[in-house]
Order: C-alpha cells, then structure tokens, then sequence
C-alpha cells in the first residue's frame, strides 16, 4: 500500500495529563485511508484517552494531530469537538454504547446526518413549508440510513426503539450511525466487547466490507484477539501510555515486549465485559 | 467606616445561616449529585416547627431563655430532621436510577407541597416572634453612628461556628461520615464493600435538614417573623453559597455562605435594597458560568 | 417486604409530627376546630397515601397496562380524537349551555395549553429543565404593553414583537448558561425568572412597577374594535355585522384568537419535531455526548429549543396582555413558572395531548369548589412527585417515531 499516498491521520507526540498522572506520553502514529489500524494494550494504556483527544473531548497537553481531508490539513487539537466531527470527519463509537435510545433506529441514523439535512432545510423554514428541496434531502438521508441498516443486518427493526435492542445489535447501531456521518475515518471503541463469537465474526465481515467499499480508514480500540488479528493491517500497542510496538500484525505478534508486556500476561486475565453490556441494556 | 462595619457584621450574620442551609446542599449533592431543591423548604419547616416549639413551651411556663432555646433548638432539629428523611424516603429514593431530569422535578413537586402544606396548615400571613434575646454590645461608635452586634448575632455566628466544627469532626472521624465520604467516591464500590448506601444517603438528608432546621430557628429569632415563601428565596441564595463555595465542599459551603451574605449586606448597604435578591442571582450565574467548580471545589472531569 | 417495613415504621412518626403542628398552630390562632380538623385531615391523608401505598404493590400491574393502553388507544385514535377536540373547541361558545364565564374558563385553559405546548419544546423535547418559563411570558405581555402605550400599536402588529423580543431574551439569556448540566440549569432560569420579575417590580419608571401598566387595547377584528359605541369615523364589530351590541362577543372573539394561536402552536411544534432540529433536540436529551460525537453543535440546537420556547411564550404573554387589559409584576411569580412545569410533567414530557389534558385539570379543578381552590397547588405538587415515581415519562407518554421506514398501516405489531 503506497502509505504517504492515503495518509489520514497523523498524531505526533501525543501527550495527556491528567493532574499528576500521565495517560499519554509523546504518542507518534499515523492512520490510512482504507487501512484498519488497531490500538491495543492492557486496560488503563491510555487507548480511550488517545480517542477522546482525537475527537475533542480531551484537549490534549502536548502534540499534534493533523487530519488530511480533501487535500487540507487540520489540526484537530483547536477544533470543538463537534467541528471535528463535522468537519475533519471523524466519526466514533462509545466503548459503553451511547445509543439515543428513547428514539428509533432509524432515526438515530437520521439525526447523524443532522448537518446535511439540517443545511436541506434552510434554518428549518424549507422544512417547515415542505419545499420539494427539503424532501428529496430527507429521502436520501432515508435511504443512505437504510443502506447501513442493511449492512448491519438491522433493517428489520428499523423502526423498533434503539433502547430495546440486544446488545449485540445496538453496537452494530451506533457503528452504523457513526458511517451515516459520511466520515473519513471511523473510531471503534472496542466495538467486539460483550459480543459472542459468532458476533465478533459478524463484526470482522463488516469491518472489512467497510474498508472495501467506501473511501474510509477505520481506527480500531479492541481486546478481542480474534478481531485484531483477524482484520487489522497494522496494530498499535500501548503500554502505559507509550507506544511499545508499531507493525503489521505478524511483527507485532512477534514482538517480545509486546508478548510480556500485553499477550503473554494479559490475554487470560481480561475478564469478560459483562458489566459494561448489563448497564447499558435498559 | 462605622457603616462599613455594620454591614460587615450583618453580612457576617446572614452568611452564617446561609452556610448552614447550604451545607445540606452541599452534602446531598457530594453524595448522590442532585440538588435537592425542596432543601428551603425543609429550612421554612424548621422555622416553623421552632416558632410553634416556642409557643408550646410558653403555654408549659418554660420562660428562662437559655433552657427554652436549647429546648427549642433540639427539637426542631428533630422534627425537621423528620421531615428530611420523609422528603428522601417518599420523593428521591424511589427515583434511583430513573431518568436525568426526575429526580429534579419530584423536587421541584415536593417543594411546591411542602409550601403549601404549611401555607394551607398555618395560613398565608406572617407570623410574628417576640424577640427572645435581646440587647448586645456597642462595639464602635463614630460620628454619631453606633455599630452593635447584638447578642443575637453573636449567637448566630457561635451556634454556627461550634456546629461547623462539630460536623467537620463527625465526617473526619466516626464511621457514617466515613461511610459518607466512601459513598462520595464510588457509590457501587461502596456498597459491595457493605456500606449500607440508602442508609448514607437518609443519613445525609437528617443531617442536612437539622442544620436547616437551626438556620431556621435563627432567622425565626433575628428577623421576628416567619412566613411560608421564605424557603424558596433562602433555598436559592444557600444554593448560590453552596456553588460559589464549591459544590460538594463542606467549607466551601460555609464560605460561600459568608460571601452571600456579605454581598447581600453590602448591596442593601450601598447600592440598592430593591435589588438586593438580584445580586445574588447574578453571582450564581457568573459563577456558574465562568467558575462551575466554585472557590474550593475539585474540577469535575467529563468521563466518555 | 422492606418497603413495607419502612413505610409502617414511618406512619407513627409522619403522624405524630403532624399532630404537633397542628397542635402548635393554636398557639398562633384561636380557630381550635379549624386546627383539629387540618391536623385530622392531614393526618387521614397521610394514613390514606400510605394504604393506598401498600395496596398498589398488588395493583401495580393492572394500573400500568390501564394507562399503557389509554395511551396507545388514544395513539392510534390520534386523528379522530384531535379532531373531536378541536371541533368541541370551535362549538363551544355556540353550544346551548355556553355562557360567558365559560368561554372565559376556555380562554384561561388555552392559554395554559400554548404555554405548556410552548414549554414542551424546552423540557419535554430538548430535555432542558426551564423554571423560569415565565420570565418569557412576561417580557411578551410587557414588550405589547409597552408598545402599545409608546408607539400605539395594535394587538395583531404587537404580536410578531413580542414574540421576537421574548425569542431574543431566550437566546441572550441562554448563550452564556446552555452550556451548563441540567440541574445547574434549572437553577439558573430561575434566578433569570426572579431577575426579570424584580426588575419589573423595581423599574417603575418604564414598568409601573408593583402597579403593572393598565388600559391594554383589546383586540380587533381586521380593524373593527368591539366597543359599545365607537369615536367618530371607526365602525365597531356589531354595527359592521349589524348585530345587537353584547360583551360576549369580544369574549367570545378573545376565546377564537387564542384557540388559533394555540392550533398553531401546535402545528408549528408538531412539524418542528419532524425536522432535523427537532430530532436534534430529542438527540440532545437523550444523550449529549453522542450528539457532540456526530459533529452536532450543542450548544445551537439548545439555543434554538430556548428560543422558540420563549418566542412561544411571548406570544403567549402579549395574548395575555390583552386579554386582561391590565398587567402587573404579580401574575409572572414563580408559581407561574411551577403550574407550566407543572403541565408539562403531568401530560408527559414531549406528548401534546397530555398538556391539553393536563392543563384542563389544571385550570378547572378551583372551578370544583374552594376545597379545590385551595389545595390545587398541594394536589399539583404530590402528583409530580408521584408521577416521577410511578410513570415517569407523564401519565399519556407513547412517543410517537418523527419518521418510520415501514408505513404504520402496513405493520402487524407495534413492539
């Protein structure tokens, strides 16, 4: 893959504080178009953390991180967080879902394409009066909804309350109203957590169907091996809050600090996510 | 100057009841993070429970003073505190875990009830005291302007100083305090470690709503009379104390507390008694606005 | 079980502390028997709450599915209902047993529905708890008042201004404060309510201060005033129409211009919800972070929730204004906010038909008797209480989806 070609995202230096302690420390990584990049490291390595910089949530205490869209260069870290959505086209999901779930699944895949249709209804006013410029917006944002909802197996119950859905489909959900955004690239929040195998295969398919169709890099957080390794082009790994290993799957695998530091250890101690997966089902 | 320092001790005096009404804020909020917006009202009840204490206690004959307030004070803390775990038990408790904006508007509901509760059990008018203690000291004179503080005042500020202290100890050192503090960190961590979280949370209320309860005593005292609205306007500038401190502070309360009622009294005193209340309102909106962490507040990090 | 306990270990002390106060409030005034049976009916009320309490453990059940099925009926029965509504609502002043203080009732019920309606947009859909709702109300009622004595301006050119100023006092109030939690917000709109009726009661100058501003021009109909008998040059209403002069007829023309503001309301809100603003401000309530996270501006979408809601109840007010000829600082208290809130949270939160139903309650239930009168704050206060802990979205809550893929008739089951 001709890499500087797609280049996306750059993080340099990446640091974070938190009062006296350091979640992030000097973090340097990039992120290609149609390229999954995974961040993985044992809890509490700072993956969130790097997310909630990337997004806006965090402002982050050193570094810079550059977003190339459509031949510019922004730089996410003096931007609100709801202008790099908007804007840089980043798109993510929450590790304990943040579904609206009092509303339906469709129209959560509706209110992320807010911005568009927003623009369609002219400060509401086309809206209101029902212009035809209005309604062939909203059509399309119908349709571009249910084109994900296919694609995430949902289409069924597109109508059901998002709140009433099992907990493997509001994960694929919220992955489905993050690509209604229209984003450049896509962060995953530990997207396979509470999933059962058959599911985390479910995910993999997705994932690299995404890759495959649309113009779009995936930044992937996870602890399911088996979708790592599984889809992964290139793999991250934190250890408290640095950068230990770099690489493709295979190197990475091979690395002897990231086997002590991570695989060898780690690995079996992970408990399951249920506590996370019985919070959030209401 | 002598102006100044008669301001400065009626300001003094206010906060003092300010910072004990918000302290019952402050500590519901520390601990399950809601304001509890039927507070001044509990602080009107236990104005009301003193005022009908003192007036029982002069149908039995008890008319040597120090005992019938210490009498009085005891008991309105008791029934108020009554009326504390009550509000929490029937209106909070139930909405657990229920949607963001419930437990606010039970509050609100629960409020409304408690004014007109008393609105409707001891009617609308004002009801007056006999003022108990009087006279004080004359502490400065200048210029033909005499500053006193009365020995009311002084009482006010002493009862306040020795409950502050005493309840600054209690959550220092005895188990429910510290139950208080676990429950303030980590609620769920707390009670698989067996603190017995509901009972933290009544706890919390009595506590609150006793220092209530003598906030109200003391105003039933220095201002001689007590109607059914006074919650709500005290409930608001105690709220006001409790942000500008810090919410969740317990010193903060207090000093938030002494702030609002210094700049009550210096704005009645200097600019405009008519716009007194409008102060205090446009302190909690700057506060809030630039400073939502208060004085001596930690910074509340949004977790995602 | 424990919940039982709790509650029987409550009832000596809730009824003992009642007593006392009862007791103690003779000490204040001689009515004996009035205390004794204040104290007595309290304490049965208390006793009677808590029966009811243990009783509905077992009733839990049927009670739910009873409302639950009110709400869907009265869902898929949405058309023909809301017609029937409207329709008793336009026949009312012409319906045998009408009299002029009925359609007065009316009036007041309707401008509490628009309120409630124009509040929803704040609270129910936008999840922003507003306590100072009134302050809206009241600059609406002031800007028309004002314009009207300074630059002799009639109701209907009014109108459009006080709604602008009310939606200009919502967004300026709220650029600085949107930004806090919701309950550091609730808090705050109250304080801006008690600013903005202090300042009313203070500023004499402009406002009349505690005396309010009075001779507010009545309404006309497309120029024609309802008046005995008109100056020089002007036609009134009934020598237009070549009726007989009757008082009922401006009542009856005040009832039909809030009943319009109201079905507009309505409307405006309805479709409103159906845009991508008010999808937004569902979003909003439901959760923030999302919404940040799909390049949402938070802070727009709850600007424009407040501003609407407060060009709503501008709107509202100068209606007001007019209506009562005579404003003053003392009918935009607190209380005021409360009562709207009050609605609001009653019919359930987002649901049009619980305001009209809530409001109706509301409004009427002094009408009932002075028992009524008196105790109507009380009843509101305990119902939210028990509305929150019983059937927290509000007694008719079924949302309804703002858009659906599959057409509602061709569905087999609503889940």
């Amino acid at each position: 893959m001709a890499e500087s070609q797609g280049l996306l995202l750059a993080v340099e230096h990446l640091t974070m504080r938190f009062g006296g302690l350091t979640a992030v420390q000097d973090l340097s990584f990039n992120a290609y178009s149609r390229d999954i990049t995974a961040i993985i490291g044992p809890n509490g390595a700072g993956k969130t953390t790097v997310f909630n910089c990337l997004t806006g949530f965090y402002k982050p205490s050193i570094g810079r991180l550059t977003m190339h869209v459509d031949g510019e260069a922004l730089l996410l870290e003096r931007m609100d967080g709801f202008r790099i959505a908007r804007q840089a086209g980043i798109a993510r999901t929450f590790q304990n879902i943040r579904l609206f779930a009092g509303m339906t699944v469709l129209e959560n895949l509706i209110v992320a394409q807010h911005n568009l249709l927003m623009s369609a209804s002219v400060l509401s006013i086309a809206g209101l009066l029902g212009l035809p410029r209005y309604r062939s917006a909203e059509r399309a944002a119908v349709e571009r909804a249910r084109h994900w909802l296919d694609k995430v197996g949902l289409i069924e119950h597109a109508d059901w309350t998002a709140g009433t859905l099992p907990y493997g489909a509001q994960r694929r959900l919220e992955i489905a109203r993050a690509l209604c955004t229209g984003p450049a690239l896509l962060c995953l929040d530990e997207p396979a957590a509470g999933l059962n195998p058959r599911e985390s295969a479910e995910l993999n398919e997705l994932l690299l169907a995404v890759r495959a169709e649309q113009e779009i890099g995936i930044l992937l957080i996870e602890h399911d091996m088996s979708v790592v390794m599984g889809i992964s082009d290139h793999i991250i790994v934190l250890d408290y809050g640095r950068k230990i290993a770099d690489g493709t799957p295979v190197e990475v695998r091979a690395d002897p600090d990231v086997i002590k530091a991570y695989l060898g250890e780690d690995e079996l101690e992970e408990p399951p996510e249920v506590t996370a997966a019985d919070l959030n089902i209401r | 100057m002598a102006y100044f320092l008669q301001q400065l001790i009626n300001g003094l005096t206010l906060g003092s009841i300010y910072g004990l009404i918000a302290i019952g804020y402050t500590m519901v909020y520390g601990i399950i993070g809601m304001i509890n917006f039927a507070h001044g009202e509990i602080y009107m009840i236990g104005a009301f429970i003193s005022i009908i204490t003192f007036l029982v206690l002069g149908l039995i004959g008890v008319s040597y003073v120090p005992l019938a307030l210490t009498l009085v004070l005891l008991t309105t803390m008791f029934f108020t505190a009554i009326y504390g775990w009550t509000v929490e038990r029937v209106a909070y408790r139930p909405l657990r875990g229920s949607f963001r904006l419930a437990p606010l508007i039970s509050a609100i509901g629960t409020s409304i009830f408690l004014q007109n509760y008393v609105q409707i059990l001891q009617g609308a008018r004002e009801k007056p005291m006999l003022p108990l203690v009087q006279g004080g000291f004359t502490v400065f004179e200048s210029g033909g302007f005499v500053v006193r503080l009365s020995y009311l005042q002084l009482l006010i500020m002493l009862v306040t100083l020795a409950l502050m202290a005493g309840f600054s100890t209690l959550i220092a050192t005895t188990p429910l305090g510290r139950a208080q503090r676990a429950c303030e960190q980590d609620m769920q961590m707390a009670a698989l470690l067996g603190v017995d979280v509901d009972r933290v949370i009544s706890m919390t209320f009595v506590m609150g709503a006793a220092l209530a309860a003598v906030a109200g005593l003391m105003v039933t005292l220095y201002y001689g009379v007590v109607d059914f609205f006074i919650g709500f306007l005290a409930g608001v500038k105690a709220f006001t104390a409790a942000v500008l401190g810090g919410i969740g502070s317990l010193p903060g309360a207090m000093l938030g507390g002494i702030l609002i009622g210094l700049i009550e009294a210096f704005w009645s005193g200097y600019f405009s008694v008519e716009y007194k209340d409008v102060s205090v309102f446009v302190v909690l909106i700057l506060v809030l606005v630039f400073r939502p962490t208060g004085l001596l507040g930690r910074p509340e990090l949004e977790k995602v | 079980m424990a919940a039982l306990v709790a509650t029987l270990l409550a009832l000596p002390l809730v009824g003992a502390q009642t007593y006392d106060i009862g007791g103690g409030a003779l000490g204040i005034r001689t009515h004996f028997d009035w205390v004794a049976m204040a104290a007595a009916a309290v304490f049965a009320g208390r006793l009677a709450l808590h029966l009811q309490q243990r009783l509905r453990r077992g009733r839990e059940m049927v009670d739910e599915t009873v409302f639950a099925r009110l709400a869907v009926w009265g869902n898929r029965r949405a058309l023909p209902l809301t017609l029937t509504g409207i329709a008793f609502a336009v026949a009312l002043p012409f319906l045998p047993f009408s009299s002029r203080y009925l359609i007065d009732l009316g009036t007041t019920v309707l401008i509490y529905i628009m309120l409630g309606w124009g509040l929803n947009v704040v609270v129910g859909l936008a999840g922003l708890l507003d306590l100072g709702y009134v302050a809206f109300y009241a600059v609406g009622a002031y800007t028309f008042a004002l314009l009207a004595r300074h630059l002799g301006l009639t109701f209907w050119q009014a109108l459009p201004f006080s709604g602008v100023v009310a939606a200009s006092f919502g967004v300026i109030l709220g650029f600085p404060v949107l930004r806090l939690r919701g309950d550091y917000l609730a808090i705050v709109t109250l304080g801006f309510g008690e600013i903005i009726r202090i300042i009313l009661l203070n500023w004499s100058p402009v406002t009349g201060g505690p005396n309010g501003i009075s001779d507010i021009p009545r309404p006309s109909f497309f120029g024609l005033p309802f008046a005995h008998s008109a100056p020089e040059g002007v036609t009134t209403f009934h020598q237009f129409f070549g009726l007989e002069f009757s008082a009922t007829q401006r009542v009856t023309y005040i009832y039909f211009v809030i009943l319009a503001l109201a079905l507009v309301t309505n409307l405006f809100t309805l479709r409103l919800r159906k845009l991508p603003i008010g999808r937004a401000w569902e979003a909003l309530r439901e959760d923030e972070v999302a919404c940040r996270a799909l390049g949402i501006n938070p802070t727009n979408v709850k600007l424009s929730a407040f501003g609407i809601g407060a060009m709503l109840g501008g709107i509202a007010g100068c209606f007001f204004a007019t209506r009562q000829g005579f404003i003053s600082p003392e009918s935009f208290t607190f209380i005021e906010s409360a009562t709207i809130l009050a609605i609001v949270v009653l019919g359930g939160m987002g649901s049009q038909m619980g305001v009209v139903l809530a409001a109706l309650l509301l409004v009427t239930l002094p009408e009932f008797g002075r028992a009524f009168a008196e105790f109507r704050m009380l009843i509101f206060g305990a119902a939210m209480v028990a509305i929150m802990v019983w059937r927290p979205r509000g007694l008719l809550a079924h949302r309804e989806p703002s858009l659906r893929l599959v057409p509602k008739s061709t569905r087999v089951l609503w889940p």
